[in-house]
């Protein structure tokens, strides 16, 4: 299909501003585009990227999820506890992506069957899971211990691939999946049709209910992922991870030109989206900004794609 | 009636990315005069009063109101200068009462800022009353039926006391009686002097209320006269250039065999429904806006719960809770809201037309085949002539016309056995009713068992070979085609519901 110079600017915004990134911070600081360097950005990208590409399905059908801090928190310090208990990598991992698929479960229902908004139902959620994780580790960290089961278990947050950090690796498996089952399944195709009208798919025999709690369950499941490569990487799981960063991966999306009305956007995007978050963070430590600067440019950066995004 | 014209559009332009929506179109509006703007879909009949009414601004050309040039630049100063427009699109805010919506953004208010509330529903009452329309104007809009909303947007008209009413397919929502007031509120507005502009696809309209009519097609403008030298048929062709024929085009008889039965069906919204549906029958269903026939079709479909009553399929009763079980089942529908309801319009047509049955898309893999879709969705588009530019252009880029024809073949993509229209060709023009109509002679050639649910009393006439008229949420009577008259249906329509008033 032909297309403008314009519909190609529209449609590749995100990755020409990653682009546009990437060579301004490579002209700054040279450092950037080292292998080493580059390895660490997208090992420091993978846990938002993961939790960014569950939330994809969600926000494509119009919903949001603000739960993923905490379900990440909550995996992350049962998984921690299972390893230093020593019962077992796989089981702790069985269990630990279970528990994110569950919760996510659990919200989606609140939102379909219950008729709570999903910003409500995923509020809660974020409050209340907090607090089981602050109760189950009593406010402390949860070390997981120096056995060989948590050497393995450290594997994923670690472990190296044919010179691919696992996160990385993880990262990438996640994303082609969402990609596919976005692009390619029937159940991919009914998550669009419902963030562009619900009612419209429902009388078209979509079952939206069970679509609505499916793509919860994924973000939970990521959350779920993104919580066990995290506590793998620090043998500890911190009972206050993962605070804010539902909002890092909701940015992620928005950065990626997914649309928060539902419907519109792809999973591509919020890989994109995530990069251009991860290299704004290691490019300002490059440069020695503290992490309170960070925090306005990145700020920032996505009002200025937010407003460029309106300008459709 | 003075022969200076109170406003005239003169050698008016306008383009869109890749249309030229109005090509040097002139016309002229005279004071006390009903002029009825005819053209199919996409002949530029929107456009142009869309630029009268500030929503576009127009490429070039002039305009002159009273003889003097009238620029308005935006919706709120047209307002300001005299023209109201009714949108064919209701704009009320579902949340906001009939008095805040009639009077958003003019709201009446003391010194503090505060709304007079009654003042304001005192007005918004006279404007009501005027339309004969027996609603408080306290009500929210969202509780209103189509029809009521639709008047409540004509009351918003009037309100604004304009010299120029653009009237965009006004009626299309309206019960019989609630165009009647409409017409007496017309006749009115005339006397006093004001100029309306009255787009309407229903023909018949244009010999009730209009004094002239002009005359659009693709951009152009055709010609323009009285409507006492117009016939039906003379109007048609000048709208789409050549002669058509036969608007109700024959069908064979209807097949033996019952292929549908609905028994008892009862909830919040009907009351005891019971009918048939033979193979390669068209079944019409007539009734009064808010008679209940869209809600049984809902709650065969599954899409509104059953309290009782049974759905039965070749002999087989069926239990449906849901649309896709309806679906899966054999039964499809149309809804009679292609924007709301119906269609995806952010998804391309493709999209669109496979979605109730995507599951034949997939292999073993889960995988759906885009060859497939394509395949089956280009079938659609030259057996239905879905003028669009391929199956990947979004539904949104459609016309009104062709919208409703990628409704209908999603309908048709599950093969149904038994298929549900609910106003097929609302809001379509001439020309592509036409073709629906022949789709749905040749659906019945088929064998499908169509249940054809319209406001249109020729259409429900010309088309059905058996008429149900419900009223009041229960089937009022049934009239084989030969029996039907307008009359007939229309006291089987209204019978019941003073009954139940009594």
């Amino acid at each position: 299909m032909k297309m403008t110079f314009k519909e190609f600017l529209v449609k590749f915004r995100p990755l020409l501003g990653l682009l546009l990134l990437a060579v301004i911070v490579s002209l700054i600081s040279p450092r950037f585009l080292s292998v080493g360097n580059i390895m660490n950005v997208l090992r420091q990208t993978s846990i938002n990227a993961v939790i960014a590409a569950g939330m994809t399905f969600v926000i494509l059908t119009g919903g949001i999820d603000l739960s993923v801090g905490s379900i990440l928190a909550l995996c992350g310090a049962i998984s921690a506890y299972m390893i230093a208990e020593d019962m077992g990598v796989a089981l702790t991992l069985f269990t630990t992506l279970s528990l994110g698929t569950l919760l996510g479960i659990f919200a989606g229902i609140a939102i379909t069957k219950g008729k709570v908004q999903p910003f409500i139902a995923t509020l809660v959620s974020m409050t209340l899971l907090r607090g089981v994780t602050l109760v189950f580790t009593d406010g402390k960290p949860i070390s997981t211990g120096y056995d060989a089961a948590a050497d393995i278990y450290s594997w994923f947050g670690t472990g190296y691939v044919l010179g691919v950090p696992v996160p990385v690796l993880l990262m990438i498996i996640v994303f082609v999946l969402s990609w596919y089952v976005l692009k390619h399944t029937r159940f991919g195709r009914y998550v669009y049709a419902i963030g562009g009208n619900e009612e419209a798919s429902r009388l078209s025999g979509v079952r939206v209910s069970r679509i609505k709690i499916a793509v919860y369950a994924i973000s939970g499941l990521t959350a779920a992922i993104a919580g066990i490569t995290l506590t793998a990487r620090l043998s500890s799981a911190q009972p206050t991870a993962g605070a804010g960063y539902e909002l890092d991966a909701i940015a992620a999306v928005v950065l990626g030109g997914t649309s928060l009305a539902g419907g519109i956007g792809t999973v591509f995007g919020t890989f994109i989206g995530a990069l251009i978050i991860g290299i704004l963070n290691n490019a300002l430590n490059l440069m020695n900004v503290s992490s309170y600067y960070q925090m306005i440019a990145k700020g920032a950066v996505i009002l200025i794609a937010v407003l460029m995004d309106r300008k459709k | 009636m003075s022969d200076m014209p109170l406003l005239e559009m003169k050698n008016i332009n306008k383009a869109f990315p890749g249309v030229k929506a109005l090509d040097n179109v002139s016309l002229s509006i005279t004071a006390g005069e009903v002029l009825a703007l005819l053209g199919e879909n996409g002949a530029g009949k929107s456009t142009l009063m869309k630029i009268l009414s500030g929503v576009y601004t127009k490429d070039s050309g002039e305009i002159l109101y009273n003889g003097k040039p009238f620029v308005v630049k935006d919706p709120k100063d047209a307002q300001k200068k005299g023209i109201a427009i009714i949108h064919q699109e209701l704009n009320l805010i579902p949340e906001l009462t009939v008095g805040e919506n009639i009077f958003l953004g003019r709201e009446p208010v003391n010194f503090y800022k505060k709304i007079k509330f009654s003042e304001m529903n005192a007005e918004a009452e006279k404007y009501l009353t005027r339309l004969g329309m027996d609603i408080k104007p306290s009500v929210k809009v969202g509780s209103l039926s189509v029809g009521q909303a639709q008047m409540v947007e004509i009351a918003k008209a009037l309100s604004m006391n304009a010299r120029i009413i653009i009237m965009d397919e006004p009626t299309d929502a309206l019960t019989d009686v609630e165009t009647e007031n409409l017409y007496s509120v017309i006749r009115e507005l005339k006397a006093e002097g004001r100029a309306i502009v009255y787009i309407s696809h229903k023909l018949s309209e244009v010999f009730d209320i209009c004094d002239r009519a002009a005359v659009l097609r693709d951009g152009t403008f055709v010609t323009s006269r009285a409507v006492s030298d117009l016939t039906e048929e003379s109007i048609i062709q000048l709208m789409v250039g050549r002669p058509i024929h036969d608007r109700y085009p024959a069908s064979g008889a209807p097949g033996t065999d019952v292929v549908f039965e609905a028994r008892g069906l009862t909830n919040h919204r009907v009351k005891d429904v019971s009918f048939i549906v033979k193979r390669g029958e068209i079944l019409g269903v007539a009734g009064l806006m808010g008679s209940g026939r869209s809600e049984v079709a809902k709650s065969i479909f599954g899409a509104m719960p059953l309290y009782s009553g049974q759905i039965i399929l070749d002999g087989r009763p069926l239990k449906i809770n849901h649309p896709s079980s309806a679906i899966d089942n054999g039964i499809s529908y149309v809804s009679e809201d292609r924007k709301q309801l119906g269609l995806i319009l952010g998804m391309s047509v493709k999209e669109n037309i496979t979605l109730p049955a995507l599951k034949k898309f997939q292999n073993m893999f889960r995988h759906v085949s885009t060859e497939k879709e394509i395949q089956v969705s280009e079938e659609y588009i030259n057996k239905m002539s879905i003028k669009t530019t391929g199956p990947s252009q979004k539904v949104l880029n459609l016309s009104g016309g062709n919208q409703q024809k990628v409704a209908i073949g999603k309908g048709l993509v599950t093969a149904p056995k038994v298929l549900i229209l609910d106003e097929p060709t609302r809001g379509v023009d001439v020309g592509a009713k036409k073709e629906i109509y022949e789709l749905i002679n040749d659906l019945k050639k088929n064998g499908i068992a169509i249940i054809l649910i319209s406001s249109e009393m020729p259409e429900v006439m010309g088309m059905s070979d058996r008429i149900l008229v419900m009223s009041g949420g229960s089937v009022a009577g049934e009239l084989m085609k030969e029996d039907a008259t307008q009359e007939k249906i229309m006291k089987l329509a209204i019978e019941n519901l003073s009954r139940n008033a009594g």
